[in-house]
């Protein structure tokens, strides 16, 4: 029900400083830091007689950033998707807020609580950016099939998710107190208030991410930056207690990786927990609060960037080391 | 064929300035508009207009019936809307739809055609009086949910399946609802079922409202209906069930991903569509008083899906006119008759070359076609 003017998208492509936005419509419930959120314990993974991940072992706690980083191949891919249920580990388990990961399905699973965006962007490329990043907040909505068609479960609204008197227009504005009043007296249907509550943090999730000026454009058309924005903005959607980010960065020149860093950052201001699969170690060790580092499917280190920048494994992981050296 | 696609482009774009400036008018402008349309929908049976009596299909002596005409337009833009929920916001192409419109057309038949099988073995198994039958109104409610049932008990099973599988298993529906009906008992097979009540209602020298002389009542009838279910389709496009339609079709993973039960969706486009298949079966049964299985043959699913694409899946306003060209075209132009077939193929051809996407393509261009290629490679990749 929130008109863009009225929401000013600021400068496009900037991204504004956190006091600018409705806060409390996008943040999440402020994190734990001594809670275990995702415990990847031991896991297994063989395709036949290839072993994609061996006995991998990790810990993500409330609210910090973990970057996973390893070589091409290294199973960092197939990592996420073990944790996102697109396969089911052959050993071990991963465990999300005290909840068995494997065996459910991924709807399930962005149930509980994980949101990831692609390596490859998905988007839903001819809806509007905003129905896209909707898509994501229906995804903790309730209305039912017959409740979007019949419409006749009333709940009372509270005074500021009721309809706006926005119109400029005289009979418009008469016209919108009437419903505003309406649905003071006899509430207003679950779907709408769902759909306007959506609406309203689709807008201002675009607008932390900074392209609520291209709100109404369809996906396909916005630019790559955009869109790689827009798959988090809509993985944000759906209220996730961890956020998983497949190389938000690549493709990306320095200054849009600059860019990207601070968003990641306030990502996690907001009080969202962040898992980040990267290529490029200066994001890397710029963002993360710890690091994991995967080569041949197995951890060869964890700790701070510092530790593992100078863990000779990780360094001949990564630049290759002679056979007498190793 | 450039210079004719180049033509068509500035077409486009000058329907797309119209498209806009139609938009951005006020919404009550919209609504006024669109009742003066319906008024003119429901006017359509007298059209005496003299620039407009062209349109008639009476007009030419050896025509068909006007009234008749449009009733057909208005059952078929029905079904046009239901397939279009199928095909057209879920992305699930249903090559049987005509079977969902023949449960419809003997839900009718069985529970309201006094002589039929069902209703003997009711009255016997019950000891109801002779000539007892259930009443037309409620025949519908009794189609709509045997068909969402049936459109269940399609989709349960099979809607695991993607893109062409999911085509040739609806493929198998149509024709198995065909084959049942042509050599069971209880639908008297071959031999079809006579005597199906219409609505209820006489006129003022006794003859029936609903009669088979004039049909300008069932055209207002289907007409209504249709309205009805305009209305319906439209509210649940607007809401997360349409978003959620329209996610799956784009990009069913991602869409899992993103929390969108995909399988409830699109058992649920499934059972709507299906819902309205049958609606627009009873209507076609209750006109016609008699039906047999030759009435749902394979071509008529063919149509159904050309209505669809003809017209631009994904948007009612399209479907809708893809309905009405494939269905007043033929009457229209009854003249030709021994080129008909040619002309509607060739027609469709040269819609296909220039418009692949139909004729109002909807706001978000359906995807379909370039989807199933992506979704092959990738299989191919995997």
């Amino acid at each position: 029900m929130s008109s863009p003017e009225e929401l000013s998208p600021g400068k496009s492509g900037e991204l504004p400083p956190l006091e600018e936005l409705e806060v409390e419509v996008i943040a999440a419930p402020p994190p734990n830091p001594n809670r275990v959120l995702l415990d990847v314990n031991n896991v297994t993974l063989r395709f036949g007689g290839v072993v994609a991940l061996n006995e991998v072992n990790f810990q993500l706690h409330e609210g910090e950033i973990l970057g996973l980083i390893g070589p091409n191949g290294a199973g960092k891919t197939t990592c996420f998707n073990v944790m996102t249920g697109v396969f089911r580990p052959t050993a071990g388990s991963v465990t999300f807020d005290d909840k068995q990961i494997s065996g459910r399905k991924p709807h399930q699973i962005n149930r509980l609580g994980i949101a990831r965006t692609f390596q490859n962007i998905r988007l839903f490329p001819e809806m509007t950016a905003l129905e896209n990043v909707m898509v994501g907040t229906d995804a903790r909505h309730h209305t039912s099939v017959p409740g979007a068609l019949f419409r006749l479960y009333r709940v009372r609204a509270k005074p500021d998710e009721l309809p706006r008197v926005d119109s400029n227009n005289g009979l418009m504005r008469v016209w919108q107190q009437i419903r505003r009043v309406g649905a003071q007296i006899f509430g207003v249907s679950r779907h709408s208030l769902e759909e306007w509550a959506g609406e309203r943090r689709a807008m201002e999730l675009l607008r932390f991410v900074g392209i609520a000026d291209r709100a109404d454009e369809i996906a396909r058309n916005l630019p790559y930056g955009y869109q790689r924005r827009l798959e988090i903005a809509r993985a944000l959607g759906t209220e996730p207690k961890l956020l998983c980010l497949d190389e938000p960065a690549a493709g990306f020149n320095p200054a849009e990786k600059e860019q990207l860093l601070k968003l990641i950052k306030s990502i996690r201001d907001l009080g969202y927990t962040v898992l980040l699969i990267e290529h490029d170690m200066r994001l890397v060790m710029g963002v993360t609060d710890r690091i994991v580092v995967l080569e041949f499917g197995r951890k060869i280190a964890e700790g701070s960037p510092a530790e593992v920048s100078r863990n000779p494994k990780v360094i001949a992981a990564y630049l290759g080391v002679t056979e007498d050296a190793a | 064929m450039d210079t004719l696609r180049d033509a068509d482009e500035k077409r486009m774009n000058a329907r797309k300035r119209i498209g806009d400036r139609w938009r951005a008018l006020p919404k009550w402008q919209r609504r006024m508009v669109f009742v003066a349309f319906v008024i003119f929908l429901y006017y359509l049976p007298y059209l005496g207009i003299p620039g407009l009596r062209v349109i008639r299909t009476d007009y030419s002596e050896s025509g068909s019936d006007w009234s008749s005409t449009l009733f057909l337009c208005a059952v078929y833009v029905l079904i046009a809307m239901g397939l279009n929920v199928v095909v057209g916001l879920a992305g699930l192409l249903d090559l049987g739809y005509v079977g969902f419109f023949a449960v419809g057309a003997y839900s009718v038949a069985l529970f309201g055609a006094s002589d039929s099988p069902v209703l003997k073995w009711i009255r016997d198994t019950w000891h109801l009086s002779e000539g007892w039958s259930v009443a037309w109104g409620l025949t519908i409610p009794i189609a709509i949910a045997l068909t969402m049932i049936s459109g269940v008990i399609l989709g349960g099973p099979t809607l695991r399946l993607r893109g062409d599988y999911l085509a040739i298993v609806t493929l198998g529906f149509g024709e198995i609802v065909r084959i049942v009906a042509l050599n069971s008992q209880f639908t008297d097979g071959p031999q079809g079922i006579s005597g199906i009540p219409g609505p209820p209602g006489e006129n003022a020298d006794g003859t029936k409202i609903f009669g088979v002389i004039d049909i300008a009542p069932w055209y207002w009838l289907a007409l209504t209906v249709m309205l009805v279910f305009v209305f319906i389709v439209r509210r649940l496009e607007n809401s997360r069930v349409g978003r959620a339609w329209l996610a799956v079709r784009e990009d069913e993973d991602a869409a899992a991903v993103m929390g969108v039960n995909g399988f409830k969706f699109k058992l649920w486009a499934f059972a709507i569509g299906a819902g309205l298949g049958g609606t627009s079966g009873v209507l076609f049964a209750s006109k016609q008083a008699y039906i047999d299985p030759t009435n749902f043959t394979l071509n008529l699913s063919v149509i159904f899906v050309a209505m669809v694409v003809v017209g631009g899946s994904g948007n009612i306003a399209g479907v809708a006119l893809g309905a009405i060209l494939l269905t007043y075209l033929p009457e229209r132009f009854r003249g030709f008759a021994d080129y008909r077939p040619l002309a509607v193929g060739v027609a469709l051809v040269v819609v296909m070359i220039l418009r692949p996407q139909g004729l109002i393509p909807s706001r978000r261009r359906a995807r379909e076609l370039h989807d199933r290629q992506e979704e092959a490679q990738v299989d191919v990749v995997a």
